[in-house]
């Protein structure tokens, strides 16, 4: 494997995963306050934060860069939140709202920037589309000390987030300021898309927050462990879309990993245990069929009940008869035969057997007893 | 002014209204951001439309487009039903995807052609003047002029002539749908409407710019207004003039004509919501200070009248009791005490306050209110 021993596709691949599992650990708080499309916005609106920030500084440095774009996020946040509550304008038209008309005074203050006669700002528009390919090893320095400090955040104030967003009013009640929580989620959200801009770029960054997340709330309901699975399955796409754009030609990096985030929430969404799509329709048929199999040995005893003898058979037809709507009646009667309930007499008479009575006798309590 | 610029303030006006009036229902509809979502996803169909037409100036764009934005709505709407994800995220997971894969399909196959995500992303409105629509050797003025009015008409075509339903569906959805209206019948098209407009105008000024041009204009008007019909005409007058506004400042300063319309526009809100006559930041906050005012004064007019000849009254009637009693600031219960002196229903000689006989009717016509 020549391509593992390759500096560049080393540094590339180890800063995706990181980048991957940062936001996937911190979407998650994103996805579940339903605030998923913040991400978005935040990524948009720090565009003029990244030109200004060159612009004063003169500095090309990730981390100058950074703090400019954080701060920018971070406004747009407040201004959203802060139209949202104080005007009959919604959430959403305000995030819209906000988003483009920071990404217009980005753009407008990038191309200021580049009919200045030195043109150094070249490169500030990979922030723009993302440029993994251009990681250096400093950038995955910067990614990995401010993803560990945020991290470490997110551990010190576990139990306050964990309460906060599950129940906001009662977080407040037994004495966490909600105000302050909330600020701190948002100040993780500002960090986790500062940093991934200049992989993910501007508009896919929102699905490096959501899509992990996303994914990872088919699987389990608790707040831990989706938050786990959440980093896991980010840092894990991070890692295959850098190697697929490093084996393939002409294949971007951010693209590739936002296609391979799509398939995991795909798959998830059709086929996680207890919540999929695939697993419900499969529960459904599974219930549909046993309340079949109920309905017909409760008929059969019904009608046997008019007779001297429980084993009394009677016709298919008879059976149609009692319930119309019923399809599949002969296999359900053939399985029900192998499970020894009912026998089958003549060429199309059946009979409850006694241990079919019996199980028809305990349905019938069990459904008068419901009602 | 010469006449290419005059072209280009042209393009923009119209281009603005265009996204202004489709974009009203948007934000009444809080489907904002489904904007946002559908000028990202269109260059999915842009791409597609360019591979099977062959050039950019083909028609097969606008119809890709178009497809791929009912596509994004459709898709968006089938996960949210699932019920495993919330709506935003939906969203969220959505566009990015259908982004991507047009970068992807770009990169891949259409690298050496002249299309590029910036184009789409940042749009070149300078260059509208550029590419003229001819028939028959007549020069007709530029192309995007032409298409963007024909889409203009088509909105307006559309919005006066399905008013009532819009009407009805967007401010009561389920009384509509009582009356017989399925609610997808007027969303599908009034989102084939928005793709279309999107295609149009992502030409001319990029995609986050036609988000500007949605939402801004109508958040804006949705604060000046209460009626729809009048809301329209605000929202295309502010897009107008965020058009006119951006196209000079750009010129100004030399910049992006995209990035200052949208940084127009977002001016011309902040104005907005900060000095609307009955819904800005201001004149809530001096409704505000009124109302507290003219409780404070209803309070002091109960005390003087509860304590109206009875054995405490001297020291009860002081103004320096009052601060202390009512808990108000020593400047404000001057200005209450003053307030009180104006409309006429006290006098105050010295510190010594006392009713006068319309002060007391008004007291005895707010305890009739109140009872």
């Amino acid at each position: 494997m020549t391509l593992f021993s390759d500096y560049t596709f080393r540094i590339v691949a180890l800063g995706s995963s990181l980048l991957g599992l940062i936001s996937g650990l911190l979407g998650s708080f994103a996805f579940l306050r339903r605030q998923s499309l913040l991400g978005d916005a935040i990524s948009h609106a720090a565009l003029p934060g990244i030109a200004l920030a060159y612009l004063f500084t003169r500095n090309k440095s990730p981390l100058v860069l950074l703090i400019g774009a954080a701060i920018a996020g971070w406004l747009a946040s407040i201004s959203v939140t802060h139209i949202a509550r104080h005007s009959r304008v919604k959430y959403d038209a305000a995030l819209g709202l906000i988003l483009s008309v920071f990404f217009g005074i980005g753009l407008m203050i990038l191309t200021f920037l580049q009919k200045q006669p030195d043109s150094g700002q070249a490169g500030l528009d990979r922030f723009l589309f993302g440029q993994a390919s251009a990681m250096s090893a400093a950038d995955v320095m910067t990614i990995s000390v401010i993803g560990g400090v945020s991290l470490i955040v997110l551990f010190f104030f576990w139990k306050e987030i964990k309460v906060f967003i599950f129940d906001e009013g009662f977080s407040g009640v037994i004495g966490f300021s909600p105000k302050k929580i909330d600020s701190i989620l948002t100040f993780l959200i500002v960090i986790a898309v500062a940093i991934g801009l200049q992989i993910a770029g501007v508009v896919l960054m929102s699905a490096m927050l959501v899509g992990p997340a996303a994914a990872a709330r088919q699987w389990t309901n608790s707040l831990k462990s989706m938050v786990l699975l959440a980093g896991l399955l980010g840092m894990l796409s991070g890692f295959v879309g850098a190697t697929a754009s490093s084996l393939m030609p002409r294949l971007p990096t951010g693209p590739a990993i936002v296609v391979c985030l799509s398939i995991m929430v795909a798959f998830s969404l059709l086929f996680a245990a207890d919540r999929g799509l695939v697993w419900n329709m499969f529960r459904k048929w599974r219930n549909r069929e046993s309340l079949r199999r109920e309905t017909i040995l409760i008929d059969l005893l019904e009608m046997a009940g008019s007779h001297d003898s429980i084993e009394h058979s009677h016709s298919i037809a008879a059976l149609k008869l009692m319930y119309p709507d019923i399809r599949g009646l002969r296999g359900i009667l053939a399985k029900l035969e192998k499970e020894g309930y009912v026998l089958k007499k003549g060429s199309s008479e059946w009979a409850l057997t006694p241990s079919g009575s019996r199980k028809a006798a305990a349905f019938a309590e069990r459904l008068e007893a419901k009602s | 002014m010469m006449q290419a610029q005059l072209e280009v303030v042209l393009v923009a006006v119209v281009t603005s209204i265009a996204c202004a009036i489709a974009g009203v229902f948007l934000v009444l509809r809080r489907m904002a951001l489904m904007s946002d979502a559908i000028s990202h996803a269109i260059l999915l169909g842009i791409v597609i439309g360019f591979f099977i037409g062959g050039d950019l100036g083909s028609p097969l764009l606008i119809v890709g487009a178009a497809l791929i934005g009912v596509v994004t709505v459709g898709l968006t709407e089938t996960i949210n039903r699932t019920g495993l994800v919330k709506e935003d995220a939906a969203i969220g997971l959505v566009f990015p995807l259908l982004f991507s894969i047009g970068v992807i399909l770009i990169s891949r196959i259409g690298s050496d052609v002249h299309l590029d995500t910036d184009a789409v992303l940042l749009g070149e409105i300078a260059f509208a003047p550029f590419r003229r629509l001819q028939l028959a050797g007549l020069d007709l003025g530029p192309k995007s002029l032409a298409i963007m009015s024909a889409i203009l008409l088509l909105n307006a075509v559309f919005i006066m002539a399905f008013f009532k339903e819009l009407k009805l569906s967007t401010f009561d959805p389920s009384l509509a749908a009582t009356l017989g209206f399925a609610p997808w019948l007027i969303q599908f098209p009034l989102m084939g409407i928005v793709s279309i407009t999107a295609v149009g105008a992502f030409d001319a000024v990029g995609s986050i710019l036609v988000v500007a041009l949605m939402i801004a204009p109508a958040a804006g008007a949705y604060l000046l207004t209460d009626r729809l019909s009048t809301m329209i005409w605000i929202a295309a007058a502010i897009a107008a003039l965020s058009a006119i506004g951006g196209y000079w400042m750009a010129d100004l300063l030399d910049v992006s004509i995209a990035g200052s319309m949208a940084a127009a526009c977002g001016v011309i809100f902040a104005l907005i919501y900060l000095f609307a006559p009955n819904r800005g930041l201001f004149s809530a906050i001096r409704r505000r200070a009124r109302q507290r005012l003219e409780y404070a004064v209803r309070m002091l007019l109960i005390h003087l009248k509860n304590h109206e000849n009875q054995p405490e009254s001297d020291y009860e009637r002081s103004l320096m009791h009052l601060e202390n009693h009512f808990r108000w600031e020593p400047g404000f219960a001057r200005r209450v005490v003053g307030q009180a002196v104006d409309f006429g229903f006290i006098t105050a000689e010295a510190d010594d306050l006392s009713l006068t006989p319309s002060g007391r009717k008004a007291v005895e016509e707010l305890n009739f209110q109140l009872k």
